[in-house]
């Protein structure tokens, strides 16, 4: 099978300090993809790079096929539109309600109907379980709430892939569940891949598919969750049995 | 792509109904629709391989829009894997959103004359605040922060320097160039200094550097409590038991009341040497006869009124900016309300309160 994303060699610095050391990983069709590390490894990095967020010093990104390193915007927006992105702050536009906010990829890049696009957006809200906040601002939705109105809107176009920074981080482990089910209902119903940053384990346990450990910039480990909790090397160790 | 073929009362869907091909299809249905008016039409979604949520959506707004009391509409033979999507994506057995609920014209002036009220007895509380924690905190410096005074004194005040000079320096230049051309046709050409001298003191001097502090630093001060209201900065401090105003106010306070008074001689004697420079180069008067006229008609008042005016200006500045501040809602975009509002309130009332004292000091002004 060929991969969905594929890096090859990439390098990432600010300034001097090199983040991201000559680092390769795929990440295959319909899989979801965990990306792990401690504290300041790189993981944000390496999202922020894939999406094109951050220019790396060196090497290539492949998304669906494509070489989308240095290629021009026009084209990389293209791919952006089957791409979606959840920040790990959920990053709604504040001065937007939660449907106006779910409606901008929808009305940017469709020629979808308004009150289609108004039923959409209904739709993604009852998807995240959130039919009621439509009309809210985001200022005035909790941390849960907030997570979940971003997935709403990263998965406004029903993206082939979508990236997730900490998708759960700070969520009682009820709402974290739910989500945890929500993405993998997802996966299922849009074939859609997951490339997911996350530190939680039980978030890890309930949905990962593979995990790329990282560490100081350098892929240590590729491989299923059960070998990684087998794994001989000592960081990995200590991150599963701190 | 997904295809439509249309026989008699029943339309078939095939292939991949997703967005790029849900307009064409909604426009084929709605042609179908109005040309026929069977009592029952069927969708056969048999030939369906793929469906999004657009592809749902499309399909709710089909039964939404054109099922009728004559007319039914039914989606037959759906595949497994696209009835799972339907399920999962459907919203068409929700309660309809509700209305927003619509105040009354009454209810909504008394909401406002209500929201006024409770405005002013927190800004009345906050000047109560700001002037109680001010004048503790020239006695005891414990709750506040080591050099703060400093700092902010550098920030409101020296940092404005070259800005208030500039602007009171041009606007002394225009004020007596344009007063120039007037004076000059009723060989008035030495009162000149008259006019800036007591224009300056009194009115632009003081009236400039508060404009420019309140374009300046009263949109700093705003912008910067109203991020640390946002970002829950303001609650550490209450939770570390440092009560905020005199921790965050407080040396603002007197950075700006310190600095205020010295921006203003600044302004005032930038201010007139623009008209000095007119005065010597367009009205042909000597330095001398410019300067010593601008002994004889300044009195000490004058000076003391522009500083006085000063101070008032500063208390209104940063009392409308940590008010602004304090008051915000809602995140980023709260943050920026607050900065022009805080800006634009501290303008106002300024310009209020020069026309107050204004009419305050012309009844008790000496008779030139």
């Amino acid at each position: 099978m060929n991969p969905i994303i594929q890096v090859r060699n990439l390098t990432a610095q600010y300034d001097e300090e090199i983040v991201l050391d000559d680092l390769s990983i795929d990440v295959y069709p319909n899989e979801i993809a965990i990306i792990l590390g401690k504290s300041g490894c790189g993981k944000t990095t390496l999202l922020k790079n894939i999406i094109r967020l951050y220019q790396p010093s060196s090497g290539t990104i492949e998304i669906l096929g494509q070489d989308v390193t240095w290629m021009e915007e026009i084209e990389f927006n293209k791919i952006l539109r089957k791409i979606g992105v959840l920040f790990q702050n959920g990053a709604l536009l504040n001065s937007l309600t939660v449907a106006d906010n779910i409606a901008i990829p929808l009305e940017q890049h469709t020629d979808l109907p308004p009150s289609l696009i108004r039923r959409l957006v209904r739709e993604k809200l009852h998807l995240v379980e959130l039919d009621n906040a439509g009309s809210l601002l985001p200022s005035q939705l909790s941390g849960g709430m907030r997570k979940r109105a971003a997935l709403a809107r990263a998965i406004a176009l029903d993206p082939l892939i979508l990236f997730g920074d900490e998708p759960t981080a700070g969520l009682d482990p009820v709402t974290a569940a739910a989500l945890d089910q929500l993405l993998l209902k997802l996966r299922r119903l849009l074939n859609m891949t997951l490339v997911i940053v996350t530190h939680e384990l039980t978030s890890i346990q309930r949905i990962a598919d593979r995990i790329i450990f990282l560490d100081r910039g350098k892929v240590i480990f590729q491989g299923t969750l059960d070998a990684a909790k087998q794994s001989s090397i000592s960081t990995i160790q200590r991150f599963f049995n701190p | 792509m997904a295809e439509i073929s249309i026989q008699k009362n029943i339309i078939y869907l095939s292939g991949e109904l997703e967005v790029p091909s849900i307009r064409s299809i909604l426009e084929q249905v709605k042609n179908a629709m109005t040309s026929n008016d069977v009592p029952q039409i069927i969708f056969d979604l048999s030939e369906l391989t793929k469906i999004d949520s657009a592809g749902v959506a499309l399909l709710d707004e089909i039964k939404a829009r054109f099922s009728a009391p004559d007319r039914s509409i039914q989606f037959l033979n759906t595949p497994p894997q696209i009835q799972e999507a339907i399920v999962s994506f459907s919203i068409v057995d929700l309660p309809a959103e509700s209305a927003a609920i619509r105040k009354s014209f009454f209810e909504s002036i008394g909401e406002r004359v209500y929201k006024t009220i409770t405005n002013s007895g927190d800004l009345l509380f906050l000047i109560a605040d700001i002037f109680y924690w001010s004048i503790i905190g020239l006695f005891r410096r414990k709750g506040q922060r080591e050099g703060s005074f400093i700092q902010q004194s550098v920030l409101i005040g020296v940092n404005a320097f070259a800005i208030v000079g500039l602007i009171s320096f041009l606007i002394g230049f225009i004020l007596a160039l344009q007063s120039a051309a007037q004076l000059r046709q009723f060989g008035a050409n030495i009162f000149i200094a008259d006019l800036i001298g007591i224009a300056m003191l009194k009115e632009m001097g003081p009236m400039m550097t508060a404009i420019v502090v309140a374009g300046r630093s009263g949109s700093a001060i705003a912008s910067e409590i109203a991020t640390m209201v946002v970002t829950e900065e303001i609650d550490a401090l209450k939770t570390m038991s440092l009560n905020p105003i005199r921790y965050v106010v407080v040396p603002k306070f007197h950075g700006i009341t310190l600095t205020m008074p010295l921006l203003t001689v600044f302004s005032d004697f930038l201010g007139i040497l623009g008209g000095f420079i007119i005065g010597i180069t367009y009205l042909q008067l000597s330095a001398t006869a410019f300067l010593n006229e601008l002994v004889t008609v300044l009195i000490l008042k004058d000076v003391l009124t522009g500083l006085f005016k000063s101070v008032i200006f500063a208390w209104i500045i940063i009392i409308v900016a940590c008010y602004f501040g304090l008051k915000v809602t809602g995140g980023s975009e709260g943050v920026g309300k607050a900065t022009t509002a805080s800006v634009v309130a501290s303008i106002f009332f300024v310009i209020v309160a020069d026309s107050i004292l204004g009419l305050i000091f012309y009844f008790n002004q000496p008779i030139y």
